[in-house]
C-alpha cells in the first residue's frame, strides 16, 4: 500500500465531519463516524504493515508543501518499522479509546465536539509519527499540543478545567521554541530537512560551533527540549498532572496513545543525530532516570486516583527516555508500546471507577469496589501487575530491556532505574489497595449508585488488560542479573505497600506521615514545584506584561502615538467651532466691526 | 438750504442705529424693524445725493427700495408668524433647531 496519507486522513476527515456538522449530526451518527474513521485508519496501517513485514520501508510523497529558494519541504510520509509500530499502537489504542468514550461521554450535550477533538487529535499524532521529514512533524507536533489544549479544557465552564489546558498549552509551546530552534540548526548546517536527507548530510554536524560545542550537540539539545515539553519530563512536566482536568479517556489518549509519546518517538527517530551527541544522550538518560524517580515518589502521597496515574506516566516517560538515552532506543519504543496498553488501561479503569462513582475521584471515597465492579477490577489488576514489573507480564520485558541498557551505561542510572521500579511497585499497589480491597467509605448514596459499566467501556479494557498481559511475548528475552533485580524491586514495592495499604490505609502509613510531616507534605504538594515556577516565572512574566500593557501600550503608544494626533485636531476644531456657532447676530456684529474697520482703512487711517 | 452733510449725518445715524439693532435686540419683530430702519438710512443716502446733484435717478432708486422694503416685510413678517406658531416664541436664539449644541 503506497497510499499512507489515507492513515492520518482517515481521522481528519473524520474530524472535520464531526466539528463542521456538530449541531446537525445524531448521536449514533457522530460515534460511527468518529470510530469508523480511527478503525480505517488502524486497518490501512495493518496493511501497510503487513507490506514491510520482511523488512523496508514504505515511502510517499504527496505533494510539495513549500518550495522557496533552496528550501523544498515535501509532505512525505514514512512507514517503516518504527512509524508503523506507533501507527498501530496511535491507531490501535485509540479505536479502544474511541470506542469506550461511546459510554463515558454519553451524557456530555457537547458529543459531536469531544469526538470531533478526540479524531483531531489522532490525525495530528499520526501526521507526527508519519512525516519524514522534521516541518512535517513539525505540524503534528503542534496538532496535538493544540488538541491537547482543546480537550484538557472541554468542560472549559469551569474556570480550574479551562487554566489546566492553557498551561499545558503554554509549557508545551516553551518544549516548542527549543524543537523548533533545533530544526533551524539542523537546516542550517545540512541543507536537509527530510531524515533520509538528514542522515545523508549528518556528518556537516561535527564542526564545532558555539561555545565550543558542536552543531550536533547544540541540535540535538534543543531538540531534546522540544521533548521534555511534549513528553513531560523534568523540568516542563509540570502541565501533565494539570492535564487530568480534561474527560478521562482523553487523559488515557494523551498518556498512552498520543502526545506523550512524541518525544520519545522523536529522539528514537533522531538516534542518528543523537549518536554524534553521546554528552546529550547522556543527558537524556540522566534526565529520564531522575524523573522516572523524581514522579514516582509524588506518587506515593497523591489521593487523586487520575493523579496518581499521571504522575506515574511521568515515570514511565522517563523510563522510556532512560532506555533511548542509554543507546537502546529499541527498549524505550518496546517500553513505550507496552505502557501504551496498560497505562490506556489503567486510565479507563480509572475512568470506569469514577464513572461507578458518579464522578468522585478521590481514593478516600473509594474501596472495596473489587465485588461492585468485577471487570474493571480484574483489567486494572492485570494493568497494575503489568507495570509494576511482575513476570510474565509485558511491563516486566520492557522494563527489563531498559534497566540492562541502563546498567551498560551507568551504574548510577541503573540503581535509580531500579529504584524508580521499587517505587511504581509501591504507588499502583498502593493505589489498587485503596481502590478495590476493604470496605467502601463513600456515603449510602453512592454505594447505592455503584454499578459495573456498560459493554462499551468494559470491552475495550479487557482488549487492553489481554494486550498488556501478553504484549511482552513477542520479546521474551532478559537479562537474569537484572530480571533478578527488577523482580526483587517489585517484590519489595508490592509487599511494603500491602502491608500498609491492603484493605485501606493501615494505621502504620498514617503513622509515618505524622512522624515526618514536612516531608509528607512537600510530597503531597508535589514539592511545591508548581509555586516555584509561579514565583519565578510566572509573576515576573505578568509583572512584565503589566509594565508593557499599562505603560508602553496604553501610555506611551496609545497617549502619545494614537490619541495625540486626534487630540491636537479637535482642539483646534473647538477654537474654530467658538466663531463658527451658528448665530447670525454674531456674524452680523462680526460683519460690522469687519466694515467699520475697512472705512476707517479707505478714509485714510485717519 | 440745508448743507448735504447734514442728511448724511442723520442717514449715518439711522443706519447705525438700525445696525446695532439688528445685532443686539434677540426679538424678531425688532430684527425686522431696525433692518428697516437700516433701510431708511440707505433711502435718505440716495435722495440727498439726488438733491446735490439735481438729478432725479436717486429719487427712483428709493422708491425701488421702499418697494422692495415693503415685499422684505410681507415675507419677513410671514416668516415670523410662521416661526411663532411652531415654536411658540418670538426670539431668535430659540430657532435653533440645525445647531449641533
Amino acid at each position: 500500500m503506497t497510499r499512507l496519507h489515507l492513515i492520518p486522513l482517515a481521522p481528519l476527515l473524520g474530524a472535520a465531519i464531526c466539528l463542521v456538522g456538530a449541531r446537525a449530526l445524531r448521536r449514533t451518527t457522530v460515534h460511527v463516524v468518529a470510530c469508523g474513521s480511527v478503525l480505517s485508519a488502524f486497518l490501512f496501517s495493518i496493511s501497510a504493515f503487513v507490506a514491510i513485514r520482511h523488512g523496508g520501508e514504505l515511502r510517499e510523497d504527496a505533494f510539495t508543501w513549500i518550495a522557496a529558494g533552496d528550501l523544498r519541504v515535501g509532505a512525505a510520509f514514512l512507514f517503516d518499522h518504527l512509524s508503523g509500530t506507533l501507527a498501530l499502537v496511535i491507531t490501535g489504542v485509540g479505536f479502544l479509546i474511541h470506542v469506550y468514550s461511546t459510554g463515558y461521554m454519553h451524557d456530555d450535550p457537547s458529543y459531536a465536539r469531544y469526538f470531533g477533538y478526540l479524531n483531531l487529535f489522532t490525525g495530528s499524532m499520526l501526521v507526527l509519527v508519519l512525516a519524514d521529514s522534521l516541518p512535517l512533524m513539525f505540524v503534528g507536533w503542534e496538532g496535538v499540543g493544540a488538541c491537547s489544549y482543546l480537550l484538557i479544557g472541554f468542560w472549559f465552564h469551569k474556570q480550574e478545567n479551562a487554566d489546566a489546558g492553557r498551561k499545558a498549552f503554554l509549557v508545551n509551546r516553551v518544549g516548542d521554541a527549543g524543537f523548533l530552534l533545533g530544526i533551524f540548526v539542523l537546516w542550517t548546517f545540512t541543507g536537509a530537512l527530510d531524515f533520509a536527507g538528514l542522515r545523508a548530510n549528518v556528518d556537516a554536524l561535527g564542526a564545532p560551533w558555539l561555545g565550543g560545542f558542536s552543531a550536533a550537540t547544540w541540535a540535538a539539545a534543543l531538540l531534546f527540549v522540544g521533548a521534555t515539553g511534549k513528553s513531560a519530563q523534568l523540568p516542563l512536566y509540570v502541565w501533565l498532572p494539570d492535564a487530568m482536568a480534561g474527560p478521562t479517556p482523553v487523559s488515557a489518549l494523551i498518556h498512552a496513545a498520543t502526545m506523550v509519546t512524541a518525544g520519545v518517538y522523536m529522539v528514537a527517530r533522531l538516534g542518528f543525530l543523537y549518536a554524534l551527541a553521546p554528552a546529550v544522550l547522556f543527558a537524556v538518560a540522566a534526565c529520564g532516570a531522575a524523573t522516572a524517580l523524581y514522579a514516582a515518589t509524588i506518587g506515593f502521597a497523591q489521593t487523586d486516583i487520575k493523579r496518581v496515574l499521571a504522575y506515574s506516566t511521568i515515570s514511565q516517560l522517563g523510563f522510556m527516555f532512560l532506555g533511548v538515552g542509554a543507546g537502546e532506543a529499541e527498549a524505550g519504543l518496546f517500553h513505550l508500546v507496552t505502557h501504551a496498553f496498560f497505562k490506556a488501561c489503567l486510565f479507563l479503569g480509572a475512568g470506569s471507577v469514577i464513572h461507578a462513582m458518579g464522578g468522585r475521584q478521590d481514593v478516600a471515597d473509594m474501596g472495596g469496589l473489587r465485588k461492585k465492579l468485577p471487570l474493571t477490577h480484574a483489567t486494572f489488576l492485570v494493568a497494575t501487575a503489568a507495570i509494576a514489573g511482575v513476570p510474565p507480564l509485558s511491563g516486566f520485558f520492557s522494563k527489563d530491556e531498559i534497566l540492562a541498557a541502563a546498567l551498560h551505561a551507568h551504574p548510577a542510572l541503573f540503581a535509580a532505574g531500579l529504584l524508580a521500579a521499587a517505587c511504581t511497585a509501591f504507588y499502583m499497589t498502593r493505589l489498587y489497595c485503596l481502590v478495590f480491597t476493604g470496605e467502601c467509605r463513600a456515603d449510602a448514596h453512592v454505594q447505592a449508585h455503584l454499578h459495573e459499566s456498560p459493554p462499551s467501556m468494559t470491552i475495550p479494557l479487557v482488549v487492553l488488560a489481554a494486550l498488556a498481559a501478553v504484549a511482552g511475548l513477542p520479546r521474551l528475552h532478559f537479562d537474569p542479573i537484572v530480571g533478578g533485580a527488577s523482580v526483587f524491586a517489585t517484590v519489595v514495592g508490592v509487599f511494603v505497600a500491602a502491608r500498609l495499604y491492603w484493605g485501606g490505609a493501615k494505621p502504620a502509613a498514617r503513622h509515618f506521615s505524622a512522624t515526618f510531616p514536612r516531608l509528607y507534605s512537600a510530597v503531597l504538594h508535589k514539592y511545591r514545584v508548581d509555586e516555584i515556577y509561579d514565583f519565578l516565572l510566572v509573576r515576573p512574566l505578568k509583572g512584565l506584561a503589566f509594565v508593557l500593557h499599562e505603560v508602553m501600550d496604553r501610555r506611551l503608544i496609545d497617549g502619545l502615538g494614537v490619541h495625540a494626533g486626534p487630540q491636537i485636531a479637535s482642539g483646534l476644531g473647538w477654537i474654530a467651532r467658538r466663531l463658527q456657532n451658528g448665530d447670525v447676530q454674531r456674524y452680523a456684529a462680526l460683519m460690522a466691526a469687519g466694515a467699520a474697520v475697512i472705512v476707517y482703512l479707505a478714509l485714510g487711517g485717519a | 438750504m440745508i448743507p448735504t452733510g447734514h442728511f448724511l449725518v442723520v442717514a449715518a445715524l439711522l443706519f447705525a442705529i438700525g445696525a446695532a439693532g439688528v445685532i443686539v435686540r434677540r426679538n424678531v419683530l425688532m430684527i425686522l424693524m431696525s433692518i428697516e430702519l437700516m433701510l431708511s438710512g440707505g433711502s435718505l443716502t440716495l435722495i440727498a445725493f439726488a438733491r446735490h446733484h439735481g438729478d432725479v435717478g436717486g429719487h427712483g432708486l428709493a422708491f425701488l427700495v421702499v418697494a422692495v422694503a415693503a415685499a422684505e416685510a410681507a415675507i419677513g413678517l410671514a416668516i415670523i408668524v410662521a416661526l411663532f406658531r411652531t415654536r411658540r416664541t418670538a426670539n431668535a436664539d430659540d430657532a435653533n433647531l440645525l445647531r449641533d449644541e
